[in-house]
């Protein structure tokens, strides 16, 4: 068996102030490479938070109070600055939420998708360029010259959520985070974001950690997952198993509150109380453990 | 079922808007067509989904439905009343039977409020609106299933669902006829969806309501819906019973829409199926 190439460690988070409130209770799970591994849950599970403490971005609020994020052998929770800085936006890069605020308004394209190439990798001139436009070719963008010269106002949201997914397979990183890439894009347009990054990722042979709300998305394209609830692992496993027969009472009554548009009556089920209760106690008494020895 | 009466007739409406990125000098806006004439009936009791992606004039119908824009051509009626070219003051009367509830009810919600006011508004402006106010907000709040000790509360006091059924109970308050949602429960959790659907079906059995639902989901359509209109660039391009329309889509743009949600079962063909439409990868302007 091959080493995780991402293995988050029974890692715990919470609010600085007020009462430091956990957010993240002793979250274990780790990303082959080459695979993609889904964050669901509702809001308030903690998926994004995971995302932004594997990319080194949370808020001053939140504060890291135990466990380890080992990337590629190595604690990124215990590394020295110089050398996160050469791992994040390099060998881990993030596809954003939204296509239309990641993009700077006031910047043409061509100059946002290289930023990573200029920084980290120092290229200049007819390279840089030549790099970009082929970037632009694999995302299926065509006129990829017009394209890098366009302001982000100028062109679909679609493509602008293309373009950003270029701009993260630029520096080809072998880890990606990708925050609900898809949330706001209408769904046709989904679906062919969704086979871009399933097509990319797997020929880069790219790790993907896929944070969405949505168990439709994650059906499609996740190999395993991770359901979360206040914080905490629920289940975890194959995602055709778990969505197929899912062993927590919690992840049931997710797919049964969740339409669908291929069955009549779905979706007005909304999560049973005690179903929520008995999770609640359940993360009341983890928040006891890691806050300890953190 | 008998044909209940319609409540909205809409015929061959029109709706065109200046355009607001066209400017010829220092002239007046070109024109820009919103809706192509559309037709649409809303019955009492029935619950009307519209459905369509961003752009396709989904919204602009429905407001145009609660005259809060003024077409530009057909018919618009109101029970049996034609109110197409209808002047505010004339509007008057049919507001309070006509009402809307917003998709983001944490920027719809006045933060300054208390829920006493914000579901009362509506109330104050019907002739003798102290008498029997606060029974009236009590009523509406129940039947939105919320506690009425909530009354007094703000806005970021409650939860997103809490503040989606205020956003309900407002619109229930002055005890409409036809009431419009526009895209209610895209920001909501799966869970508070539901609940939220199962109010408004129980709403439109209950007081015979007719709802427009507008939303980009199909699959929250499919699970609310009696009837369902499919709408692409100001234009229904399909219309019929939901449980039709999901089973036989008789148009290629309807096929392509279903064809294109994921759905919580894992089908391995899925991503690679259906031509890609090449509409999206085209340059705005």
């Amino acid at each position: 068996m091959t080493d995780p190439l991402l293995a988050i460690d029974g890692l715990s988070a919470r609010l600085r102030k007020p009462l430091l409130r956990p957010l993240l209770r002793s979250v274990s799970l780790d990303v082959k490479a080459g695979e993609v591994h889904g964050l669901v849950g509702e809001s308030g599970a903690g998926k994004s938070t995971i995302g932004k403490a594997v990319l080194g971005i949370l808020p001053r609020a939140i504060e890291i109070c135990g466990g380890a994020i080992h990337f590629a052998g190595e604690d990124l929770l215990r590394l020295p600055h110089r050398r996160l800085d050469a791992i994040l936006g390099d060998e881990i890069a993030l596809i954003p939420q939204d296509p239309m605020t990641a993009l700077n308004p006031s910047r043409r394209i061509g100059d946002q998708l290289t930023d990573g190439l200029r920084l980290k990798r120092g290229m200049r001139g007819a390279a840089l360029h030549a790099r970009a436009v082929e970037l632009l070719a694999d995302v299926q963008i065509p006129e990829p010259e017009a394209v890098l010269k366009r302001y982000p106002h100028e062109i679909s949201g679609g493509m602008r959520q293309r373009i950003l997914i270029a701009a993260a397979f630029s520096l080809d990183p072998k880890l990606i985070l990708a925050d609900e890439p898809t949330t706001a894009l209408d769904v046709t347009v989904q679906k062919e974001v969704l086979r871009l990054i399933r097509r990319m990722q797997a020929a880069h042979g790219t790790g993907v950690v896929f944070v969405t709300h949505d168990l439709g998305v994650v059906a499609q394209i996740c190999d395993r997952l991770t359901v979360l609830y206040g914080g905490m692992v629920v289940e975890q496993g194959e995602t055709a198993t778990i969505l197929a027969s899912p062993a927590h009472a919690y992840t049931r009554a997710l797919l049964a509150a969740t339409p669908r548009h291929d069955q009549a009556g779905s979706g007005t089920t909304p999560i049973p109380p005690a179903v929520t209760a008995a999770l609640a106690t359940e993360v009341a008494c983890y928040g006891m453990g890691p806050a300890a020895h953190g | 079922m008998a044909e209940a009466p319609a409540l909205i007739e809409a015929k061959d409406l029109a709706l065109e808007l200046p355009d607001m990125t066209a400017r010829r000098g220092l002239g007046p806006r070109p024109l820009a067509r919103i809706l192509h004439p559309v037709s649409l009936t809303v019955r009492r009791g029935e619950i009307v989904g519209i459905v369509g992606e961003s752009g396709s004039g989904k919204s602009s119908l429905g407001r145009t439905l609660l005259r809060l824009y003024r077409p530009t051509g057909g018919r618009l009626a109101f029970d049996g009343t034609d109110i197409t070219h209808a002047s505010e003051a004339e509007l008057r009367p049919f507001r309070r039977r006509m009402q809307m509830v917003f998709q983001d009810p944490q920027s719809s919600l006045n933060p300054r409020h208390r829920i006493r006011t914000i579901v009362g508004a509506g109330l104050d402006l019907a002739p003798g609106a102290a008498r029997g106010r606060e029974d009236a907000l009590v009523a509406a709040l129940e039947e939105v299933g919320l506690e009425p000790a909530l009354l007094d509360r703000f806005p970021h006091e409650l939860s997103g669902g809490q503040r989606q059924r205020v956003g309900i109970a407002r619109a229930i308050a002055t005890r409409p006829e036809f009431v419009l949602a526009d895209e209610i429960v895209s920001g909501l959790d799966v869970s508070t969806q539901a609940q939220v659907l199962t109010l408004l079906k129980t709403l439109a059995r209950d007081r015979r309501l007719a709802l427009a639902f507008i939303s980009h989901d199909l699959s929250v359509i499919r699970n609310l819906c009696d009837r369902v209109v499919v709408m692409r660039a100001g234009r229904i391009v399909e219309e019929g019973a939901c449980a039709t329309l999901f089973a036989q889509p008789a148009t290629p743009y309807t096929r392509q829409l279903l064809d294109a949600i994921p759905s919580p079962a894992p089908d391995p063909g899925w991503l690679t199926r259906g031509a890609v439409p090449p509409a999206s990868t085209a340059i705005v302007r």
